[in-house]
């Protein structure tokens, strides 16, 4: 049973990763007032770009920086569409969604030619788990042991990278300037005009910060995850992400909250699969994977607290003319 | 020889499109000196304070600050020359503490916690040294408007601000309120701060300001010293003619009561009290004010009698018909139709659809009526004719109902509201903020038509946050504070009694009422 417990959760860690990463991402664009529907594009840009990159140089690094790259190339056209000419930022969002389907898979099967894959990364191409010193020798150990062994050890260096970025995120938005100005921006962006300070500089650098933060989420899906890409791999993970900050209130902490337990719901679902539970019978696994989105909407109809978004959120800003 | 002048523009011009907003400006402003800057709305004055705060950039002209020329692109300049702005609209931000306020965008350096600590001391300082007392830790969305301000203050003067801009300080303050904020600007002058007071109100030019200039229509059209000139003097440069100040009326001859409110309780969104057991009478032909500070309840009263909100408890008898406003499921149109026109506070949110033409608008909420349908069509002819009719009544200008209201100005809006209200010939007529946001001119105008409906015999509930025009119009004035009505007061109603009556001090009783005094 205990045995039982660690193994869920440590494949609970492992699928809230690519959900925690793109959560913080839209945590830095939207506290900037710039709603993001497209995490889910850029994470599935990185996914094919570092896929593809790794495949050819071999090299996990190279792959990561290619995924990066590439969201951040995509954070940028949908920061020009809603920052510069102050465009619908849901419409642009789903565009970029639409745009990074329709490429990975085209770029996918004219480079590649295996269905819109990307062919199995070699040696050095794909992220491997760091094994924890003296992993080995304490896993006898009962409790601790797998709690160390499992669960803290063993995973690959973007995991961790991930959860790190948590009290990052919680420093640079609560203790740095940047982070001061970012949650002002995205409350009330003429507060932060009149104090000197230029709106669209400020809410670009959110969405480059959003776009690394979703590229590293892709990178992880094709080249630490698996070992490779392939079409759609995203599967919603990007508006998960959206729902689960959304149900952390664009908290940092509440954040990794929200993705554990997504990610737990996840794990559960496939440990549950095919298996009937006594007395209830097979619970079929789309109900754990609608369930975020019933919570998300649960909370938003006011049954769990309130979920507040930035004030100036989604709304372009234009200087009014008195 | 006199001194520099603290700022100085010369011959500023701006353009938004074909709307020439500032037309050859020149203005001198000395130091240490409080200069009012006067102007109906669209005037431009608002323009040209947000041309020397570098919100906006002038087409052309110089501006000089201490003597130099100067080039302000961008408010992070003006902010470095030492000049800061109070917005009329908060620039802060409502979730963060003063503190942080303070400290956006003068942060010293990348990591938060030295500039907290300074501005923390700084404020302090600026606290004992101007008497600006604010808790610096509380949240701004927690303080009311008058702390609200008093941060905006604190924030130009933590960015050492020699100028001071203040845009329509007292729209949102009590009478008490303002008194003090001018006590403040004067002791900031006493210390050789230089202060520019933009505002529409006659009153607080006069008791306020060394120096006054006058915008009219995007122009400079005078500069005088306050002490010697007069209120008259100065209504007749900002409109252009001479204007009645004082509302022109007969003492009313009330008849029988239209309008029975008993013990009315009205619930907000939130599960507060807005409005608490509430009674009064209206009677035919007499106007009754309803004073009080914004929000305390007034706009609640309101909407529950236009039939928008829902009443928790009370009745309503209206034309010798009683309502019991709890149980009943009368709404907006069910209202109208008992012969109620109602002008509402916000003709933006619901007194007018701009994206309408001006004829569609004069109908709203009459659209039903018989007389401007043919079966299920609307007769446009008619409502054109009518529309047509109602325009040269009430002077609306442009003369064109086919424009959209949002081409109108505030004052025109507003009298397209009124027109179609006061011509359905309503027993009862309810009225909120009818002057809002309109020029001294067209106030002229509807504070005159409101009378005349009142000697036509109609009663009228007026509900002001100007206190001025409560006193000008209203035949019986009703207070409120805290959702209840705390005093009535008669047509004579002194200033300085009603002023504690709206701050919650019931001066009857000698003692404050219930909600206490700050």
């Amino acid at each position: 049973m205990f045995e039982t417990l660690i193994l869920i959760l440590d494949s609970t860690v492992r699928l809230s990763t690519p959900l925690l990463l793109a959560c913080l991402a839209g945590l830095y664009s939207e506290r900037s007032g710039i709603v993001d529907i497209g995490l889910e594009g850029k994470m599935l840009g990185a996914a094919f770009a570092a896929g593809a990159v790794a495949y050819i140089t071999a090299n996990a690094w190279i792959g990561l920086l290619a995924g990066i790259a590439v969201s951040v190339g995509l954070g940028l056209l949908h920061g020009f569409a809603s920052i510069t000419n102050r465009g619908n930022q849901i419409v642009s969002g789903v565009a970029i969604n639409f745009l990074a389907a329709g490429l990975t898979a085209l770029l996918g099967q004219t480079w590649f030619r295996q269905g819109g894959r990307t062919p199995p990364l070699p040696e050095g191409g794909r992220f491997r788990e760091i094994v924890w010193p003296f992993a080995e020798e304490i896993r006898e150990v009962p409790v601790i042991g797998p709690i160390y062994s499992e669960l803290l050890s063993a995973h690959n260096i973007l995991v961790y990278i991930a959860f790190l970025a948590v009290p990052i995120t919680w420093w640079v938005l609560f203790r740095t300037r940047f982070g001061l100005r970012l949650r002002a921006v995205g409350e009330n962006p003429a507060a932060v005009d009149t104090a000197g300070i230029s709106v669209t500089w400020l809410r670009y650098r959110a969405v480059i910060a959003c776009g690394i933060l979703c590229g590293v989420a892709g990178s992880y899906l094709s080249i630490a995850q698996s070992s490779g890409f392939i079409r759609e791999m995203t599967a919603g993970k990007g508006f998960i992400a959206l729902a689960a900050l959304i149900f952390a209130k664009w908290k940092p902490a509440n954040a990794m909250f929200a993705c554990l337990l997504f990610g737990f719901l996840d794990a559960t679902a496939i440990r549950l699969q095919g298996q009937a539970i006594p007395g209830i019978g097979e619970i079929p696994v789309q109900f754990f994977q609608a369930l975020p989105y019933i919570l998300t909407v649960i909370l938003l109809a006011g049954f769990i607290g309130k979920a507040i978004p930035p004030k100036a959120a989604g709304v372009p800003y234009l200087k009014e003319r008195s | 020889m006199s001194e520099t002048p603290a700022i100085e523009l010369r011959k500023i011009n701006k353009s938004f499109g074909p709307v020439h907003a500032n037309k050859d400006i020149d203005l001198v402003v000395k130091k240490g000196s409080i200069h009012g800057i006067i102007g109906e709305n669209g005037a431009g004055k608002s323009t040209l304070m947000s041309i020397l705060y570098g919100f906006y950039n002038a087409d052309d002209g110089d501006i000089l600050v201490d003597g130099r020329t100067v080039t302000i692109s961008d408010s992070k300049h003006a902010i470095a020359l030492g000049i800061g702005m109070v917005h009329q609209h908060f620039m802060l931000v409502d979730n963060f503490s003063v503190l942080e306020n303070v400290v956006l965008g003068a942060e010293d350096s990348g990591l938060l916690a030295g500039g907290l600590a300074r501005a923390k001391r700084e404020l302090k300082r600026l606290e004992e040294e101007y008497e600006l007392r604010v808790d610096p830790e509380a949240l701004i969305q927690d303080l009311p408007v008058g702390l609200q301000q008093r941060v905006e203050i604190l924030k130009a003067l933590y960015r050492s601000a020699e100028v001071l801009i203040l845009d329509e300080p007292t729209g949102v303050l009590t009478p008490a309120e303002a008194d003090h904020l001018f006590k403040i600007l004067n002791v900031l002058k006493d210390e050789g701060k230089t202060i520019l007071l933009i505002t529409h109100k006659l009153r607080e030019i006069m008791a306020v300001t060394d120096t006054v200039s006058v915008m009219r229509r995007g122009e400079m059209v005078a500069t005088r010293e306050t002490a010697g000139t007069t209120m008259e003097e100065l209504a007749e440069l900002m409109v252009g003619r001479s204007v009645l100040l004082r509302v022109d009326k007969k003492p009313a001859e009330p008849g029988a009561p239209v309008l029975e409110v008993e013990n009315l309780t009205v619930t907000d969104k939130r599960g507060v009290q807005a409005v608490k057991d509430v009674s009064f009478t209206v009677r035919a032909g007499e106007i009754v004010g309803i004073a009080g500070v914004s929000g305390n309840g007034q706009s609640e009263l309101l909407e529950t009698l236009a039939g928008i909100r829902k009443a928790t408890s009370g009745k309503l008898k209206i034309n010798g018909e009683t309502i019991d406003l709890g149980a009943s499921t009368l709404d907006a149109a069910d209202m109208r139709d008992k012969n109620m026109g109602h002008v509402p506070e916000d003709r933006h949110r619901m007194g007018l659809i701009n994206s309408f033409a001006e004829y569609e608008n004069s109908i709203l909420g009459y659209h039903r009526d018989p007389a401007y349908s043919k079966g299920l069509l609307m007769d446009l002819a008619v409502i054109r004719k009518n529309a047509v009719a109602e325009i040269e009544k009430y002077d609306i200008r442009p003369p064109n109902p086919m424009l959209k209201t949002a081409s109108f100005s505030g004052g025109n809006q507003q009298k397209i509201v009124l027109a179609r209200e006061i011509e359905r010939d309503p027993q009862v007529l309810l009225v909120g903020q009818p002057t809002r946001g309109v020029d001294i001119g067209a106030i002229e105008f509807i504070h005159r038509r409101l009378v005349e409906l009142r000697d036509a015999g109609k009663g009228i509930l007026l509900v002001s946050v100007e206190l001025d025009e409560i006193r000008g119009l209203s035949d019986r004035v009703l207070v409120m504070f805290d959702g209840r009505i705390v005093g009535e007061r008669g047509a004579d109603a002194d200033e300085g009694d009603l002023g504690l009556l709206m701050a919650g001090v019931d001066d009857t009783h000698s003692a404050p009422a219930e909600g206490g005094v700050q």
